[in-house]
């Protein structure tokens, strides 16, 4: 059975693409933080879909565990599931406080090694050993924040926007041995994240998300924005000159 | 975050600070933190009235809350998170030949909901309420505890907590049983009753060769045709007995094509003379044949097809008013409430008459011997409170009550006569939420709990 690995699997969007992988045959590696959770979203796609899903303990922030995680991940998709492991989500992210972290350097961190240091630490490994097998893919959860920073949440989107230029350089290396890397940039997703948050506006479900990133990783793309709109909104708002947009309230 | 929130009648609207916890951890934080006075579950928003509000408090919804945690093929028993839907189970379990054991009108309501309302279907006189297909229960109370709840283990508090209108805790994990089936379609053979007195002899003649029986009623017909209805009555169609266009997929689920009210109809739409023709076409339409093969979908949930179907009644919403009369006094009670109905011009689109089966052991649930009547009782006027007012009077006089998950508008001396079981349920309330961390706004209307704030 071809494997698949998603990372903070107990998100929203996580979760639905978890299930479209699970329509298409993948058996799952259902990796986060809480076991308990992890536990009952297995069950729920064996008994949806019949297909395979384990729950595995990962903490992002523990980056030293991340090499002896990675081998594990490898070693069950062979032991358990009875094939190779194909494909790596990474579905987690901080989103955090901006206010706090303009005051609080530790937050500031936390967002910053959230978004980007623990995607290096845990997506290095993994890619190195599909590059040396020369097969696989890497479906990446990034964010239209990344695009431009704003005042309102310029960390998010500075850690956000370094794993995107992250993912772009690893796309590049892993072009030649048949490997891709999909970069997802989600708008506004109906999610534990941004429930209850003011300005949500063209909110969209975590299922046709889903749906839309499994699209563009059949189709083989590198970067995909969904809901698909937002393609053209952030070329909006990236075309804004900066002597202009500083000015803006965003 | 605070809103405005009502349930499917769209009146009480009231402001509520809504939640949508996923993990365990994040709803027990919701329910035990003390930042809300009291907290309610709530799933899919179909109890009509106040049932699943918290006017000023806490409303979690539990709709995120839908993993399948296990199916034992031998037993047909699944276990599942509460917030998974009756239309999630169909949808997984139809194909697979598995049907729900009891369905009410709707199939977008959540498990929890279900438990909570102790719903029923067209089949109470034969299998009764839902709750006698649950084996078990996960109960989060008040104190953070999870309690497992079955008939045998803590079933003071199972049966509290079945038909309990979500003052208990918040359902967590539930196991039901659902019944085989070859084919997702049935037979149903249609009649028309020409007055009450003759949907009353077909009923009883007949209920017992039938899984599911039910009546339309025009109830704008006056006179000797007070009470003309269509009944419904059918069985499960086994694969083999289907037509031949029908064998090559026995087990096809509902169609996924849906007609969606977008807007809030003028509620002048809807007035004495509309409801009437409607009723009078329904009734000269349907037809007398015997045999008609029919899917699931439309038989169960004529409605559903209609997303939305609510705002037909106009912003103003409407009320739904379910009462259940003893066998003894249906005739003189049912005919009393239609001739009150048709002369105050209240007039009702849609009317369903069935007759109950044996009462379950529910402390608050609704069922008891006898005949049923549901009503969707526009919004016209505030005159509808003094009419609903003087019919409860009426059907407790009868010895009858109303079902506690389409009401809005019930006094609390009624109800505490209507549900003579309602001391147990207040004794088992005390005791595991003494401090009412789980509240409702029908709670404090009803005074479930006395001295509930």
């Amino acid at each position: 059975m071809k494997t698949a690995v998603v990372l903070g699997a107990t998100s929203g969007i996580a979760r639905a693409l978890a299930g479209e992988l699970a329509r298409e045959g993948y058996g799952l590696i259902l990796a986060g933080r809480d076991l308990e959770e992890l536990e009952a979203l297995a069950a729920d796609l064996g008994v949806r879909y019949g297909t395979l899903a384990r729950a595995r303990r990962f903490d992002a922030l523990d980056e030293k565990s991340h090499p002896a995680f990675v081998e594990e991940c490898l070693e069950e998709a062979v032991r358990e599931f009875g094939g190779e492991l194909e494909g790596v989500v990474l579905a987690y992210g901080y989103l955090g406080d901006q206010k706090r972290a303009e005051r609080d350097f530790e937050e500031a961190r936390r967002i910053v090694e959230t978004n980007f240091v623990s995607c290096v630490s845990v997506l290095h490994p993994f890619a190195a050993h599909m590059e040396q097998r020369g097969r696989g893919w890497l479906c990446v959860f990034s964010s239209v924040a990344g695009d431009r920073g704003r005042q309102s949440n310029y960390m998010y989107g500075a850690a956000k926007g370094g794993l995107s230029l992250f993912l772009q350089g690893l796309r590049n290396r892993l072009a030649r041995s048949g490997v891709r890397v999909l970069t997802v940039k989600p708008g506004f997703v109906d999610t534990a994240m941004t429930f209850g948050k003011e300005g949500m506006m063209l909110v969209a479900s975590p299922e046709a998300v889903a749906r839309g990133v499994m699209k563009a990783l059949k189709k083989g793309r590198d970067v995909v924005y969904v809901p698909g709109f937002w393609r053209w909104i952030m070329a909006g708002v990236r075309a804004v000159p900066e002597r202009v947009f500083k000015k803006m309230s965003l | 975050m605070e809103v405005s929130l009502s349930g499917w009648g769209r009146y009480p609207v009231q402001r509520c600070r809504v939640y949508r916890p996923e993990s365990l951890r994040a709803l027990k934080e919701v329910v035990v933190s003390g930042e809300e006075r009291s907290v309610l579950a709530r799933g899919l928003g179909r109890a009509y009235g106040d049932a699943a509000l918290n006017e000023g408090a806490g409303v979690i919804l539990q709709t995120r809350r839908n993993r399948f945690l296990n199916f034992d093929e031998a037993a047909g028993v699944l276990r599942c998170e509460a917030g998974v839907s009756l239309a999630e189970i169909l949808d997984v379990f139809v194909p697979r030949g598995y049907f729900l054991p009891v369905t009410p009108g709707t199939k977008f309501v959540t498990l929890g909901g279900a438990i909570a309302s102790d719903v029923h279907g067209k089949n109470h006189h034969k299998d009764g309420s839902i709750s006698n297909f649950i084996l078990d229960f996960d109960l989060l109370t008040a104190d953070g505890e999870i309690v497992r709840c079955t008939p045998r283990e803590n079933a003071d508090l199972f049966w509290a907590t079945v038909g309990g209108m979500g003052l208990t805790g918040v359902i967590l994990r539930a196991s039901l049983r659902l019944v085989p089936i070859s084919s997702s379609y049935l037979r149903v053979d249609y009649f028309k009753a020409r007055n009450i007195d003759e949907a009353f002899e077909v009923f009883e003649a007949t209920d017992e060769q039938y899984q599911y029986s039910v009546a339309w009623i025009d109830c704008l017909a006056g006179g000797r045709s007070l009470g003309r209805s269509v009944l419904m009555r059918g069985n499960h169609v086994p694969a083999e007995a289907l037509p031949e266009k029908l064998r090559g997929e026995p087990l096809a689920t509902g169609k996924k094509g849906k007609l969606v009210v977008p807007f809030d109809f003028p509620s002048v739409t809807l007035n004495y003379a509309s409801i009437r023709a409607f009723n009078a076409l329904y009734y000269r339409v349907s037809k007398g044949t015997p045999g008609v093969v029919v899917h699931y979908d439309p038989f169960f949930y004529p409605l559903d097809s209609v997303l939305h179907w609510n705002r037909l009644y106009g912003r103003r919403g409407f009320l739904q008013y379910q009462v259940v009369f003893p066998f003894e006094t249906s005739r003189e009670g049912l005919i009393a409430l239609l001739e009150r109905l048709a002369k105050d011009r209240r007039s009702s689109f849609l009317a369903v008459l069935k007759r109950f089966g044996a009462e379950g052991p529910g402390l608050l649930s609704f069922p008891r011997p006898g005949y049923t009547l549901a009503l969707d009782i526009p919004f016209r006027d505030a005159g509808l409170f003094g009419f609903l007012r003087e019919m409860d009077e009426w059907v407790l006089r009868m010895g009858g009550r109303v079902y506690l998950t389409k009401d809005a508008e019930l006094a609390p001396e009624i109800f505490e006569a209507m549900y003579p079981r309602l001391g147990q349920f207040r004794e088992i309330k005390g005791r595991i939420d003494p401090e009412n961390r789980f509240s409702s706004s029908l709670a404090r209307r009803l005074r479930v709990v006395e001295g509930v704030q």
